[in-house]
Parts: structure tokens; sequence; C-alpha cells
């Protein structure tokens, strides 16, 4: 078999579940398109190899059916051709063809692959080997061919970050000495306009912030305290970048990737069996950024993988909630930072029995706490909490302890997302593992355990 | 993050009252540093970089000296669903099911796949029939597509179950669920306990004691009705109405004093639905007082060449007639002798024509001529009585024979009355008349009666459709103006038919007269078709307990109970899952 090499044979016999294939639809539209197609009657000789290759013929309106394969078993995530002109990726015959593999017993019986799907595989299996073969042979980061010139360029943006920085400084002094209630009646126009000489200065972590400050007086009762905690944390940004050489080094990295210096993940690759534990889009005008966040089986380490999309388009990378892959991955700079980027994988995503270890809600503020001491701008840190019951607090949720008089209340976002009344219905009373995101605002839940063995339950 | 509260860290250099000293760096950021100065600073261009470092320790450490809140109360534990949990594969398919549920384009061209909204009903019904546990975290998504639909909403509501119930007393969105449930939020009391069914009879709210009445009548008829004397006198009029409704199911001759003395109750509907009911006991005094008002109007004549029924209407409405339920006064456009009549006609019972026109079985009396044109009015009373007795010889009298020509045309029984008096058959008579009807006559106008029709259909049933949807679309007619008959067959075909489409998937040459490209939208419309019935084959399947569940790849009959005999009720109507109208 082509690609043996790649020691994929894990992928075999696991089947996803729907929501594992639903999450890989790069939109709505296909995600039920896909589903429409997850049935037995439009296919013909659809079959899989052992190793993790899905194929088939799809009726489609035309008389010629669609050539729809998947390869599952790449390392390097599930790829998927198509014979269709649609131009998502995966089309919804792709989607279709994984929903019937995920559906129903023996709907993808293991047979021989036609000579279409033999060869696309092949070729593809090939691309990759040679790609990883070149990849490992040259071990020079690419792009920076002329060190000198990328110094000066660096040089030349960190002035104007500087100037950018200076510049907001005054801006906030302004700010302070005319009253915050001032701002209240500048509106947007005074964030956006500051906002724009920031991208001017290239500092667009300085620019995303300022353009927050203009949306928070209009956040109801108690804005001028979310507001001057934001201007005095742009304020602490500032002039932590203004004096930055003062810095110890992880914290000084922890400025430059806040303001918003292009920064690559340079940690040593951590090899582990990482489990998905959860994956959500948020979407500016511009961009759509996936966060994905990991579980280290054996490090116990929680990381998160970012991708990116155009907007309105998925980001490429996805990863199925609640199987585990092995995979390597790498730390970007910057004290107690947990972003990384996904290195080599050495396996398709395959079910896992394993949960991340719990604690407490008193634990899981101290661990926000510990973790503004490399990071004071930071929003909130991944936690699950063991034991603790869902209960209605007013007009809003918390998350109890299930064996000590103390809770967390949900952030304002949490409330309104079907995925609480999910976690609500997982509960029903009793004590369930939570997955979130822990910080000044409350707790996120992003995917939850009942007490018992069971399947993780995806709450975004 | 009101109820989280902001501490002081331990450490010592914090002892200075950081609340205090925040609310006031939140004063002087508000008022701004020219009108007040922050503190530890000297007034002028330095103080808002002051206020700012001020405000930047003391947010870091607000955020990092963040302690729990107290626990708010706990919702008190849902109660333990004993059902067993779904198998896996039925679990997914359930999601899928409901993924679905935001399509709803009704205007988009179906294409080959299934539409998977419509299988939910049959789905549910199967799951409630084995008995399964739902797995929690899908009620959300099944709760709100009940909320949207509410015929799906007893079977879904069946299947949530306690855990269901739970849910929906948390949610506002959901609180149909409590509506639908007896009791609302508590448990319905026990009717073998005498002193919590009058405590809720008497305190309850209105929706609590119409529940409360049904659950008894289902149980113990008698002790329902004693319930409601009790109190009757007391009732509000539209209340009184509601409360006799529920009498409908259980009725027997022993309701008939209670029912007479309702006859004179002071609320007009309340009366007629009093007159409704016994008119529906063939026994009582009303029914034997209405045999002979409407045997006075009714003879038979032997002077001609062949017998024949002569009508002879009555000239006035009294007050006795009134009093048993007639409305003297006829809607506009109608005479009133033949208004009263049809009413006198109707509440009769039946079995006593038999003895009025000699001795005649009730074929025998439908087949009489009628004189004078009194047919039609004459036969339609005797519908609506063979539809509210539940007569089933006279109702097959009515129909006829399905082949018989005048059973396609605008006869004196219409379709929805014909539907009417199908629903008093067995199910097997039912689906050999309709097979017949639609041998005849096609299926244009076959939709209401195939209707009626327990799910899945009768294997000649279900051959009649297949075999008339062949000859349609080589009549050449596109296949939409079948559609509302498509999307029945999908759904109440029985999936082991399946086999027996195939030859019908290829696109056949078109013939000269043919719409153009119809023959390829009825490839279309029939693999959908095929589609679907596997589809339903194999959630059959995947719902059928782990020790008899064919083989993967088998697509022999599922061998748990089919939907129909899981929602058969005493009153079968129209399924709820076909009650859709055609989409043309």
């Amino acid at each position: 078999m082509v690609g043996s090499s790649f020691g994929s044979m894990t992928s075999q016999g696991v089947r996803w579940t729907a929501d594992q294939v639903l999450a890989l639809a790069p939109d709505t539209a296909s995600r039920k398109a896909g589903s429409r197609l997850g049935a037995a009657g439009p296919w013909t000789e659809a079959g899989s190899s052992g190793d993790g290759t899905l194929w088939g013929l799809c009726k489609g309106s035309g008389r010629t059916p669609y050539r729809t394969a998947v390869d599952l078993a790449d390392a390097s995530g599930p790829a998927y051709s198509c014979s269709c002109p649609s131009r998502k990726f995966p089309c919804k015959h792709a989607l279709g063809l994984l929903l019937l593999w995920a559906g129903e017993d023996g709907a993808v019986p293991r047979r021989e692959a036609p000579e279409w799907a033999r060869e696309w595989i092949a070729g593809r299996r090939g691309r990759a080997e040679s790609a990883r073969a070149a990849a490992g042979t040259s071990g020079a980061p690419a792009g920076s061919a002329d060190p000198e010139a990328a110094g000066r360029r660096a040089q030349r943006r960190a002035e104007r970050v500087t100037a950018g920085a200076t510049e907001l400084e005054q801006r906030l002094a302004d700010l302070l000495r005319g009253g915050l209630a001032s701002a209240e009646q500048a509106g947007y126009g005074l964030w956006e306009e500051t906002g724009a000489r920031m991208v001017d200065a290239q500092a667009p972590g300085l620019a995303a912030r300022v353009r927050e400050l203009g949306a928070i007086p209009g956040t109801g009762p108690g804005w001028p305290v979310r507001l001057l905690e934001e201007c005095a944390l742009l304020h602490l940004l500032g002039q932590g970048w203004l004096h930055r050489d003062r810095l110890p080094e992880g914290l000084a990295a922890t400025v430059r990737a806040r303001v918003g210096l292009p920064v690559s993940a340079e940690g040593p690759p951590v090899r582990d069996s990482w489990l998905v534990l959860a994956q959500y889009d948020t979407a500016d005008t511009r961009l759509t950024t996936r966060r994905i966040w990991l579980y280290g089986t054996e490090s116990r380490h929680t990381a998160l993988v970012l991708s990116y999309g155009a907007a309105g388009r998925a980001p490429e990378l996805a990863l199925p909630v609640g199987l585990a892959l092995d995979a390597e991955l790498s730390a970007y700079p910057g004290a107690g930072q947990r972003r990384a980027a996904l290195g080599e994988r050495f396996s398709a995503p395959a079910p896992t029995a394993a949960r991340p270890a719990g604690t407490t809600t008193s634990d899981a503020l101290a661990r926000y706490g510990e973790a503004l001491r490399d990071d004071p701008w930071l929003d909130a840190v991944p936690v699950t909490l063991d034991r603790v019951i869902p209960a209605p607090d007013g007009d809003s949720w918390q998350l109890a302890d299930a064996d000590e008089d103390a809770a967390l209340p949900l952030t304002p976002a949490a409330r309104s997302r079907p995925g609480l009344w999910r976690l609500v219905a997982l509960s029903g009373g009793a004590p369930v593992t939570v997955f979130g995101e822990c910080g000044h605002q409350g707790f996120t839940p992003l995917a939850a355990w009942p007490q018992g063995p069971g399947e993780v339950v995806p709450l975004c | 993050m009101s109820r989280t509260t902001a501490a002081a860290p331990p450490a010592p250099d914090a002892a200075a009252a950081p609340a205090e000293s925040w609310e006031e760096l939140v004063t002087t950021a508000l008022l701004g540093t020219d009108r007040r100065t922050p503190p530890g600073s000297a007034p002028g261009t330095g103080a808002p970089v002051v206020l700012l470092d001020a405000a930047a320790a003391a947010t870091v450490r607000r955020r990092a000296g963040l302690r729990p809140a107290r626990a708010a109360e706990r919702p008190r534990p849902a109660a333990e669903d004993p059902r067993p949990p779904l198998p896996a594969a039925a679990a997914r398919r359930l999601a899928m099911l409901l993924t679905d549920r935001r399509g709803g384009s009704a205007t988009a061209r179906r294409g080959t796949a299934p539409d998977l909204m419509e299988l939910l009903p049959q789905w549910l019904a199967a799951a409630n029939a084995h008995g399964y546990a739902p797995p929690p975290a899908v009620l959300p998504a099944l709760l709100d597509a009940a909320r949207g639909r509410t015929d799906l909403r007893p079977a879904a509501l069946r299947f949530a179950g306690p855990r269901g119930l739970w849910l929906a007393r948390l949610n506002p969105d959901w609180r149909y669920a409590l509506r639908a449930t007896p009791g609302g939020a508590s448990a319905p009391p026990d009717p073998s306990d005498p002193e919590a069914v009058r405590r809720l009879w008497r305190e309850g709210l209105f929706a609590e004691r119409v529940a409360l009445l049904t659950a008894l009548r289902s149980r113990t008829p008698a002790a329902a009705r004693e319930l409601l004397a009790s109190t009757w006198a007391t009732e509000r009029a539209e209340d009184r109405l509601m409360f006799l409704d529920s009498l409908r199911s259980g009725l027997g001759p022993d309701d008939e004093p209670f029912l007479e003395q309702a006859l004179d109750d002071r609320s007009r509907n309340v009366r007629a639905t009093a007159a409704e009911l016994l008119s529906a006991l063939p026994g009582s005094a009303l029914a034997g007082r209405m045999a002979v008002r409407a045997g006075a109007c009714v003879a038979l004549d032997r002077t001609g060449d062949a017998p024949a029924i002569v009508v002879e209407a009555p000239h006035e409405c009294d007050a006795g007639m009134q009093r048993d339920g007639v409305v003297a006064k006829a809607p506009a456009g109608r005479g009133e002798r033949s208004w009263w009549l049809g009413q006198l006609v109707e509440a009769a019972p039946l079995a006593a024509w038999s003895r009025r026109l000699g001795g005649r079985t009730p074929g025998e009396i439908v087949a009489l001529p009628v004189a004078d044109g009194w047919q039609g009015e004459l036969h339609a009373a005797w519908c609506r009585a063979a539809v509210r007795q539940r007569d089933p010889a006279w109702a097959r009298a009515l129909l006829g024979e399905p082949s018989a020509p005048e059973a396609g045309g605008p006869g004196a029984v219409s379709l929805a009355e014909r539907a009417e008096l199908l629903a008093t058959l067995d199910a097997e008579e039912r689906a050999a008349w309709v097979a017949g009807f639609i041998e005849k006559h096609g299926l244009s106008e076959a939709f209401q009666l195939l209707g009626v029709c327990a799910v899945p259909w009768a294997a000649p049933l279900g051959r009649a459709v297949v075999d008339a949807l062949d000859i349609a679309r080589d009549a050449g007619s596109y296949p939409w103006s079948f559609s509302g008959v498509m999307g029945l067959a999908e759904r109440c075909l029985d999936p082991a038919e399946a086999s027996r489409l195939e030859a019908l998937l290829a696109v056949p040459d078109e013939p000269q007269d043919a719409s153009p490209g119809a023959a390829g939208y009825w490839a279309e419309a029939f693999q959908r078709l095929v589609t679907t019935l596997r589809l339903r084959a194999a959630m059959l399947r995947e719902l059928a307990p782990a020790e008899d569940r064919a083989p993967p790849g088998n697509p022999g009959t599922p061998r748990c109970p089919g939907p129909a005999q899981a929602q058969a009720q005493p009153e079968l109507r129209i399924p709820p899952e076909i009650r859709t109208p055609p989409e043309d």
C-alpha cells in the first residue's frame, strides 16, 4: 500500500461522530448540504481502505456521478478530492461521504480502491512525502535571505511602533485630563481615529485594543470601571513597550506579541497525545480566527492553536473535538504563553478515553491570578473544573462547586450561547466536568463531560 | 462579574484598603485630573500618568485577587430516567435529523437528498416504542424543534422524559412543555388518591384541571364524570364546555343522566356539545327522540316501479328539538327545512334505519333511489352519523366500491367525508379501499385519503401508489404535480419496497410529447424516494436493541415495531407526521 511509511494505522476501524465531521464544514450551507448527502441513496461503489481513505461515486444533477475521495490518514490533516465544480473545501460531497461513513455500520465497506482513487492517494501522499523530505534537509528557516536587511527592517518598524506608543500615551493622558465622562460623548470616532493611527504605526495589537475601548461606554452600567481598567492596561502596555529593554526577557516577549509584532513559534517541539478540547471561531470584518484548545494527555499541558481565514471563510485547520492526535507542538515566545503551533503530526486523530485533569473554582481563579504575573493583559486562562453544577443565578448562570460554597459566574457572552443549554441538560442538576476559559469576566464553558463514563459534549 | 468579589491579595504591601482607593481612582478618572487631583500626585501635567499608573496596578491587583462567588441555590436534580440509553448509532442519527432542522426553504428544488426533518416524527415514534432515554445533550435541540412544530410535541416530550421536563422548567422558551404535561411543575396526583385528586380539582389552574380530568377519564370514566359533576354548577361557561369535551373519550351509557341534565345548561355551546355526545350513544333517550323525529321525515315509497325513499323535511324547529341540540337558524344560503333535516338524521342512531326502511342492510338502503333531489342532503347526513357513531358497516356502504366511476368524481360524498369514513374502518380494509381507488382513479385525488392510512402502508397500497407514480411519469408531466403524494410515499412506504423501486431510477429516453427534462426530474424524485426509504430502514435498524439488530447492509424489514403501531391511538385520524399539506 502506498504511504505505509506514515505509520497511520491508528485510523483503522475508527469512525468519527457526525459532529466531528460537521466541524470540518467550511460554512453552514455546506453543513446542511453535506447532511443531506450523508445517506446511502446518492452513493454507489462507496468503499474504504483499512488505513483511513474513503471514496465513492455521488449522484448529482448530471449524468456522470462525482468521484469523491477523502484521505483521513494523512498526518497533515484530512485531504479531499472531488470531481464536482464546487470551490468549497471540503465540498458537500466529501462531507456527505464522511457522514455516510460516520453514520452507519457497513455503509462504507472495506474494499479494493478503484483506479482513480488509488491514483489520487498515491499522488498526494508522494507529494507530501517529498515535501517532508525537503523540509527535513533544509533546516534553515525560509525567508531571511539577508539577515542585515531584515535587521534594518525590524529596526525601522520598532521606531514606528515607539512613535505610535508615545502618541497613544499622549492621547490617554489627554483623555484622563478631561475625564472619562467626556469619552461617552466623543463616541466611536475618537477611538477609530486613534486606532487608525496605531495601524499606521504598524502596531496592530495596540490598534485592536484601542478600537475595543470605543465600545465600552455602550456596555451598560459600570462602564466607567471597565473603561478605566482597559485604559490603564493599554497604558501599561505602552509603557511596557517604551521600557522593554528593562523588562525580563519573557515579559518583553509578551509585550512584543501583545503590541502586535510578528512572532513565530520557536519553542522546542513537544510530542504528546493531544486531546482536542474545543474549537470555535470568532470573526470580525476582516478575519475569521479559529481557536483550538489542546490538552497533552501526558504532559498535562493545555495549549492553544490558532488558525485564520479570510472574512466569512472557515480557517483551514479543523480538528475534531474529543479525539486525540499524536503530534508535536511548538510554543510561541513569551512567559506563560499558551499559544503554540502545530508541527508534525504522526497519526490521524483517534478516539481516546482521556479527560483533562480537573480542579475547583477557587483553584481556577488562583491560576488566573498566577498567570497575570507573566501576562497582566491576559483575559482568561484555560481550566477544567471538576464536579461543578450549573445553577441559575438571577438573569445569569454560574458553575457551583458540588462540594463547597463557591461558584464562578458565566461570562455575559456564554449566557446567550446554545451551548449553555447543552451543559445544563448534560448536568441535570448533578456534578459535571467542564473545560473552559476562566478570567476576570467569569467563566466561558467550552466542553463538558458527564460524571460517569460518556463522550465529550462540545459547548461552543 | 457582579458576584465575584475583588479582595486584597495576601501580600502585606497591599494592606491599604484597595477597594476604597479604587473607587477614588474611578471617580477621579470620570471627572478628569483637571478637576480633581489623584491621590499621591501633584496637580498638573503629570497627574494623568500617575492616575493611569495607579489604575493599572489596581486593575491587575483586582483581577489577580478575584475569589469565587457564593454559590446560588443549586437546581434540584432531575428525576432518574430508568429507560435504557439510546444506541450510539441511533444517537448520531438523531443529532443528524436535528441538524437539518433549520433547512425549511420550501422553494428550493429538493434534489435527490432526503428531507431529514420530515423523518423526525417517525424516528421519535420508533424510539418511544422501544422506550429509550435520550442523550441529555440533544434535549435543547429537540425541545427547540418541538417548540416550532406543535405536531411533534407529544412524541418529543415523551422521548425527552423527566430530564426534558426538568430542563423546560429552566427556560421560558420551552414553557409549552409544562403546559402539555399534567400538573406542569409538579407531578400529577395519583388518580387512586381521591384526596389529592379533589384538592387539585378544587385549587388547580384551568390547564391542570383539564389534564387531571382527561387523565382520570382514561382510567376510570365514572370517577371523572362524578368529579366534574361535583363542581358543575359553579364552573364558568367556557370552562364547562372544555370539561364536557373531555368526556368524549370513554363515553358510555352511564354518562347519559349527566349529559341529559346538561341539555338544560345556560350556555348554548354546552347544550350543543351535550346533545352531540348523547347522539353518539345510540341507546340514549335523546337518540331515541331523534330517531322518532328523523323517522317521521324519511319513508319508503312502494307505489312506484321500484321502492324509493321519500323525504318530507320538518316544517318547524320546536322547543324540544332545540333542547336536543338542533340549531334553529340556518346558515346563510341554506334552506331552513333541509338544515333541520340534516341535523335530525345526523343525530339519529343508524341502527334505526334498517327497521324503518323494510329491514334492509346499510348497503341496500344507500342503493335506494331518493325522490325529489334529497339524496345529497340525506347521504351527507348519514355520513356524518356514521363518523360520529363510528359505524363501519354504514361507512362501508356510504363509501361504495373504490372502483365505482362516481367515486372519483364530484359525487354526493366529498373526499374529506370519505377520509373520515375510512377512518372508521380497520387499517387493512382502509388500505385496500384506497389502493382500489388509486388503481382506478390515479393519484390526483388521493392525497387526503392516503393521509388516513396506517404507516407503513400495507403492501397492496404501496404497490398501487408506486404503479400510479410510474404511470404518471410515463404520461410525461413534471413530478412536482405529485410532490404531495411523493412526500407521503417517502414517509409512509414500507422501507422493504425500496428494492422494487430500483428499476425506476434510470433516466429513460423522453417520449416526444413529454415536458422537457421531466424524465430527469422523475429519476431524481424516485432517487430521493429510494434514499429516504433506505434511510428509514437504517433508522429503524439502529434503534433495534443490540441482540436482534440485523447485520449491517441487510436491507430486510426491520423487526422492531413500525411507527404505526407505536402511535396507534383510539382516534386514529391523519397521523401527525403526514399532516403537512401538499406543496402545490
